[in-house]
């Protein structure tokens, strides 16, 4: 255990050092969350009574989700893991007494934890002091808070565990691109990226709110502003564990018939 | 000790002709064809000993060492070393011996070293010290083991100057000096070595050469190195396994292949060359 907690340790400190990248990161996701926030803005006053969300949980939900990006985002892959598979550098990996996939997870884990490090506080601090329309407001309350931390730390499993179904489909086909190219369009839909779920009509809504997808962003950022409460949101937890459980049991059956029938190319 | 008994490999390789109709056709119909890379491969290797595993470019040299290395699976035959059974498989690549063998690559790979000449160990962005705290934990290294191997390493390696330069930065003699060190911070007792010295000028060849060397005298490190510098065989190995398209040509000691007063390149290509391997 003490190893993947040093791989965890390493990860997070090397993304720390990237200060370029997080600061155009900022400035990206800034702009972005305000432009949506102008455009929710206009299907409001098209037709309030239509809005299936208030105003000040949609903007929360925009921020929180333009902070968090890095971390939540279910189409960011760690261009070392896809490099090391497809150069062959994974050699040395399996060289070590490291598990592939619990080594895979903690360096993803890790990377997502300190990019959106960088990257939140800015966001967030900007977001509390803009004018009341657009503004962060507070929580719901402090037991909204807690579960809102609650299901952010387990929607980042999550979207963990999914991504390491397309690392790991890199191990049996060279090169994971065409899926994971087909997953970053589909992803940003399914996950409410584009918009948030509660906006889809009503049985789409319900079947996607069922999916995995639903469990990487959509629950915590809707948990904080108390869209999401009582019974419906210890579903959505449960459904978090379930996903989280059922993914990463699929990713080490595969990952462990991977390694075994693993061939490193060239000399 | 090591032991191979028979062991093959195989390739599935895809061809197809050059242009754009015989990719259009490849779309449909596949044609591969099968690449013999080991052919019935055995050797036993003793503790201590420093074999030079020689051949051609593409006979069969890396594929042995991924193999041993428990990287690579291979299509039949028996692998152990020290006692532990990597693959025992048949004919048919099914395992023999009531699942005694099973899938114990993590069990292995700590019991060895690895360098592969043309890839890198140090993470990339971080000083190569990191690298090696990093490596410590996974191979959960005693502190006191750790600290000591280090002093030792750095010393004969000369790395002191560098510890702290991340990898990128690092020349690829000054590299390979620390890929080395990285390698053996768990006092392994075999070190496998894949074209230590390419690329690498005269200070760093003689360099590595001499720490190899002291390594086995004082460690007592079994060694296998592939190499096609001659010097490095010349230099490290007591025994040479001559391996060419697939197959264990000789196995005998340096005098078995010099003649006269030819270079060791020339005695090599003329070997290569009666063997119809090149």
């Amino acid at each position: 255990m003490k190893k993947y907690i040093s791989y965890f340790r390493m990860w997070l400190v090397m993304g720390l050092q990237y200060r370029a990248a997080a600061f155009g990161g900022i400035v990206t996701q800034f702009f972005w969350g305000f432009m949506e926030i102008a455009a929710m803005h206009a299907f409001h006053e098209s037709n309030p009574a239509a809005y299936p969300m208030t105003m000040e949980a949609t903007c929360s939900y925009i921020w929180f989700q333009q902070a968090f990006i890095a971390m939540l985002s279910a189409r960011l892959f760690d261009g070392q893991i896809l490099d090391s598979v497809r150069s062959g550098d994974i050699a040395y990996e399996l060289c070590r007494p490291v598990g592939i996939y619990d080594m895979w997870f903690s360096r993803s884990t890790a990377s997502r934890l300190s990019a959106a490090g960088l990257r939140c506080i800015p966001i967030l601090l900007v977001a509390v002091f803009l004018p009341k329309s657009y503004r962060l407001s507070a929580p719901a309350g402090l037991p909204q808070f807690f579960f809102f931390l609650l299901t952010l730390a387990l929607a980042v499993l999550v979207a963990v565990s999914f991504i390491m179904l397309i690392y790991i489909s890199g191990l049996y086909t060279v090169s994971s691109d065409g899926l994971r190219r087909l997953c970053s369009s589909l992803m940003d839909f399914l996950t409410g990226a584009y918009i948030p779920l509660p906006f889809f009509p009503g049985t789409i809504r319900r079947m996607l709110e069922l999916l995995p997808f639903a469990s990487m962003q959509n629950v915590p950022l809707r948990v904080y502003s108390g869209d999401l409460a009582g019974a419906a949101m210890y579903r959505a937890l449960l459904l978090q564990i379930f996903w989280l459980a059922a993914m990463v049991m699929i990713g080490k059956i595969l990952c462990r018939n991977a390694e075994r029938k693993l061939m490193i190319q060239g000399g | 000790m090591i032991t191979m008994e028979n062991v093959c490999k195989s390739y599935r390789i895809a061809k197809r002709n050059a242009g754009f109709g015989a990719a259009c056709r490849a779309l449909f119909h596949r044609e591969y064809e099968e690449i013999q890379a080991l052919n019935d491969i055995s050797f036993t290797i003793r503790d201590g000993e420093m074999v030079g595993y020689i051949g051609p470019n593409g006979a069969g040299k890396s594929s042995t060492i991924k193999i041993l290395s428990g990287i690579l699976t291979p299509d039949s035959g028996k692998v152990s070393i020290d006692g532990r059974i990597l693959w025992n498989l048949d004919g048919k690549g099914r395992s023999l011996g009531a699942g005694k063998e099973k899938y114990r690559r993590i069990d292995h790979v700590r019991q060895i070293g690895v360098v592969f000449g043309q890839r890198s160990q140090l993470w990339w962005d971080v000083p190569v010290i990191d690298s090696y705290e990093l490596l410590k934990d996974i191979y959960s290294i005693p502190d006191q083991v750790y600290r000591k191997n280090l002093a030792e390493l750095t010393e004969s390696l000369s790395l002191t100057e560098f510890l702290r330069t991340p990898a990128r930065q690092l020349s690829l003699g000054q590299r390979m000096r620390c890929e080395i060190a990285a390698s053996l911070l768990h006092s392994p007792g075999i070190l496998f070595l894949d074209e230590p010295t390419i690329g690498l000028d005269a200070v760093s060849k003689l360099a590595v050469r001499d720490f190899v060397k002291k390594l086995n005298r004082e460690h007592g490190t079994t060694v296998i190195l592939t190499t096609h510098d001659m010097q490095d065989i010349e230099a490290l190995a007591s025994r040479i396994i001559l391996i060419g398209k697939g197959r264990i040509l000789m196995d005998g000691t340096l005098e078995d292949i010099k003649r006269g007063g030819a270079s060791m390149d020339e005695t090599l290509a003329q070997l290569y060359k009666s063997y119809e391997i090149t």
